[in-house]
C-alpha cells in the first residue's frame, strides 16, 4: 500500500443546476496539499463554475465539498477564505484606487477584526511578507503606483500576489495568463511553479503551451463533467480529449 | 528649511478662521458659523460617499436628530418642570403635561450626549439592516431619501411633541449662559471652528489608517474584499455611523447659530442639497467638503436675497455643471495626476 497524503480538498458528486441548466454534473475531484492541479476544458465546460462552487459564490445543488477534513459546502464566502482557500478571478479583481502595496496589505491582513485596523502601521511581519511578495511578482519598483495604473500583465501578477498574500493553503487561479503575450505567460508559469512548496494550486486555463510548461496533473472538464484525468502527456495522447477539446483549440 | 505650500495654506486658514470674529461683521460671522456647522455634516458625506461609495440622500435625518436633541434642552431651560411648566408650543397645542421622553433633556449633559449618540445609534442600526442584506447603490439612496421624507412628515404631524411645522425656536440660555449676546456668538463660532478643525484632522487620521484603506477597498470591490476573507459590513456600517454622528453635531451647532430647528431643514430637499455641497467641493478630499459647503451656502445667501425665486434653478444648474464638467468638484481643479487615476477608477 502506498502512502497517499490526506487530500486538502475533496469534491464529492457535486452538481450545480442553474434553473435546469446543469453547469456541473456529478463532479468528484481530489486535490493534494502543496501540489499543482490543472483544470482545462473548452469554453462553457464549467471550469469557472467549479471555482465559484469551491469558494461559495455558487452553491451546489447536490454533493459535498470537504476542505481539510471539514465540510465547507454551505459556509459564508469570507469564512471559506479564512479557512484557507483564495481565488483569483478571471478578470483581474484588484482594488483600483489603492496602491500596489496597499492591495497586498489588504490581502495580507492576518487579524481581520475591524478594530484591529485602527492603526496607520500594519504589523512588521505583514509588511515584510508584502515586500517579499512584491519581489516574487516582480512589482517592487511599482509598489506606490495605483493598481488601476498597472499594465494588464502586471494586474494579473498583482492579483496572484494578493491571493498568495492571504497565505491560503489552496489557491485557485482562474485563467492567470488571459491576455498575456508568450513571454509574460512563461514568467507566470515560473511564478506559479515557485508557489508550490507552500500552497496547493489549482490552475484553470486553456492555453496548451502554458499547461505544458506547468506540466502538472491535469483534469479535463467537458460539458460539466470530468472527461479525463492524467499527466499532460496522457491528456495530449487521449483520443477523446483531442476530439472535444484539443482539436477545437487549434481553430 | 523649505516649508511646503500645503503647510502654509493650512496655517493661513487656521489663523484666518480663528481670528474671523475680529475680521468680519457680526452678520457675516453668524453666516460663517452656520455654514461651518454644516461643513461638519458635509465631511461625514465625504467619508461615506467619497471614500465609502455610499450615497445617502437622507443625512438631513441625522442632522435633525442632533438639532432637535439640543433644541429640546434649550426649550426646557429656565422652566420649572416640578411646577408643571411646559414649552410654549405645547400649551398652545393643548398638551396637559410634559411628555415623559422630554424630561431627561432638562439635563444639559444628557442632551449633549444625545446630540451625538441618538443619530449615531440610529445610523448604525439603519446601516446594519441595509448593508447586511447587501442593499446598496441607487436602492440605498432611494431608501434614505424616503427616510428623510418620513422623518420630516413625522415631525410636522406630531406638533404637540415636536413643535410641528415651525419646529423648535425662541431659546435664550444654555446651562444658564445667555446665548443671545454678541460675545456668546463669538464663543459659539469659536467652538464651531474648533470642532471643524478637530473633525477634519480626526477624519484625516481615520482615512490614513488601515480601516480607511479597507473602506476604500470596499468601495473599489466589495466582492474582492469578501473573497480576501474580510467582512465589509463593519467598515460600511462604521462609516455610516460616524457620518450620522457628525451630522448630529452639525445639526446641534446649526441650531445654536440659527436659533431654530424645523422640519424644513431636515427633509428631502435639504438632504439633497447636502450632497450637492460635497459634489461641488469635491468628494474625494476632505477640504472639498468644507469649501463646497461654504461656497454653495454663501452663494445661496447672495442669490436668494437678491432674487428669491432663482435659487433652486441655480442649485440645479450648479449640480448639472459640476457633474458634467467637474466630476471631482473644485478639489479636482487642484489635483494632479493621481486624481486622473482616481477618476477612471471610481465608477
Amino acid at each position: 500500500m502506498s502512502i497517499i497524503p490526506a487530500p486538502i480538498l475533496m469534491l464529492e458528486n457535486v452538481t450545480v443546476d442553474f434553473d435546469g441548466f446543469k453547469a456541473l454534473t456529478d463532479v468528484s475531484l481530489t486535490l493534494s496539499p502543496c501540489a499543482l492541479r490543472i483544470l482545462i476544458g473548452p469554453n462553457g465546460a464549467g471550469k469557472s463554475t467549479l471555482c465559484d462552487t469551491i469558494i461559495g459564490r455558487v452553491r451546489p445543488t447536490a454533493g459535498r465539498i470537504t476542505f481539510k477534513d471539514q465540510i465547507i459546502t454551505t459556509l459564508p464566502e469570507q469564512e471559506i477564505v479564512r479557512r484557507g482557500i483564495c481565488r483569483k478571478f478571471q478578470t483581474p479583481g484588484l482594488l483600483p484606487t489603492l496602491s500596489v502595496m496597499d492591495n497586498l496589505l489588504v490581502a495580507g491582513q492576518r487579524n481581520r477584526a475591524w478594530w484591529r485596523a485602527l492603526t496607520t502601521r500594519p504589523p512588521a511581519a505583514e509588511r515584510t511578507r508584502a515586500e517579499e511578495i512584491l519581489e516574487i511578482i516582480g512589482l517592487t519598483d511599482r509598489r506606490d503606483v495605483l493598481a488601476s495604473g498597472l499594465a494588464h500583465g502586471e494586474k494579473q501578477w498583482l492579483e496572484i500576489g494578493m491571493v498568495v498574500a492571504t497565505d491560503a493553503d489552496l489557491l485557485l487561479l482562474d485563467e492567470p495568463t488571459a491576455g498575456m503575450g508568450p513571454q509574460e505567460t512563461q514568467r507566470t508559469a515560473a511564478l506559479i511553479l515557485s508557489l508550490l512548496g507552500r500552497h496547493a494550486v489549482l490552475v484553470i486555463d486553456h492555453d496548451m503551451s502554458f499547461v505544458e510548461t506547468l506540466n502538472g496533473y491535469t483534469t479535463v472538464l467537458h460539458q460539466g463533467q470530468i472527461l479525463k484525468e492524467g499527466t499532460v502527456a496522457d491528456i495530449r495522447a487521449d483520443a477523446e480529449v483531442q476530439a472535444v477539446y484539443l482539436g477545437r483549440a487549434k481553430e | 528649511m523649505k516649508v511646503s505650500p500645503r503647510l502654509l495654506i493650512t496655517a493661513a486658514v487656521l489663523v484666518l478662521g480663528a481670528t474671523a470674529p475680529w475680521l468680519i461683521s457680526s452678520y457675516e460671522l453668524s453666516l460663517l458659523g452656520r455654514f461651518l456647522a454644516l461643513s461638519i455634516l458635509a465631511m461625514g458625506i465625504t467619508l461615506i460617499w467619497g471614500e465609502g461609495g455610499i450615497l445617502s440622500l437622507g443625512q438631513g435625518v441625522f442632522f435633525g436628530l442632533g438639532g432637535y436633541a439640543l433644541a429640546m434642552h434649550l426649550k426646557l431651560e429656565g422652566l420649572d418642570l416640578a411646577n408643571g411648566d411646559m414649552p410654549d408650543f405645547m400649551s398652545w397645542s393643548g398638551v396637559s403635561a410634559l411628555p415623559g421622553f422630554w424630561y431627561p433633556f432638562a439635563n444639559p449633559w444628557f442632551a449633549l450626549a444625545c446630540v451625538v449618540l441618538v443619530p449615531g445609534a440610529f445610523a448604525c442600526a439603519f446601516a446594519w439592516l441595509m448593508f447586511r442584506r447587501r442593499i446598496g447603490g441607487v436602492y440605498f439612496a432611494l431608501i434614505t431619501q424616503a427616510l428623510a421624507l418620513a422623518f420630516a412628515t413625522l415631525l410636522v404631524s406630531q406638533q404637540a411633541y415636536t413643535g410641528g411645522f415651525n419646529g423648535l425656536t425662541d431659546y435664550s440660555t444654555f446651562d444658564n449662559y445667555d446665548i443671545t449676546t454678541q460675545s456668546a456668538a463669538v464663543v459659539i463660532y469659536l467652538i464651531t471652528f474648533a470642532l471643524v478643525v478637530a473633525v477634519y484632522f480626526g477624519l484625516r487620521w481615520l482615512l490614513a489608517t488601515r480601516w480607511g484603506i479597507m473602506l476604500r477597498a470596499t468601495r473599489d470591490g466589495e466582492n474582492r474584499v469578501r473573497f480576501l476573507g474580510h467582512n465589509p459590513l463593519p467598515y460600511k456600517v462604521g462609516a455610516f455611523t460616524v457620518a450620522g454622528m457628525l451630522a448630529g453635531i452639525g445639526g446641534a451647532l446649526f441650531t445654536l447659530h440659527a436659533g431654530v430647528v424645523s422640519p424644513a431643514l431636515v427633509g428631502v430637499v435639504p438632504s439633497i442639497e447636502m450632497v450637492v455641497w460635497v459634489a461641488v467641493g469635491g468628494r474625494n478630499v476632505l477640504w472639498g467638503a468644507i469649501a463646497g459647503t461654504l461656497l454653495v451656502n454663501f452663494a445661496k445667501d447672495e442669490i436668494s436675497s437678491a432674487l428669491p425665486s432663482l435659487w433652486l434653478y441655480g442649485l440645479g444648474a450648479l449640480f448639472v455643471l459640476v457633474v458634467s464638467f467637474l466630476p471631482n468638484g473644485i478639489a479636482g481643479l487642484f489635483a494632479g495626476k493621481t486624481f486622473a487615476f482616481k477618476r477612471e477608477a471610481v465608477k
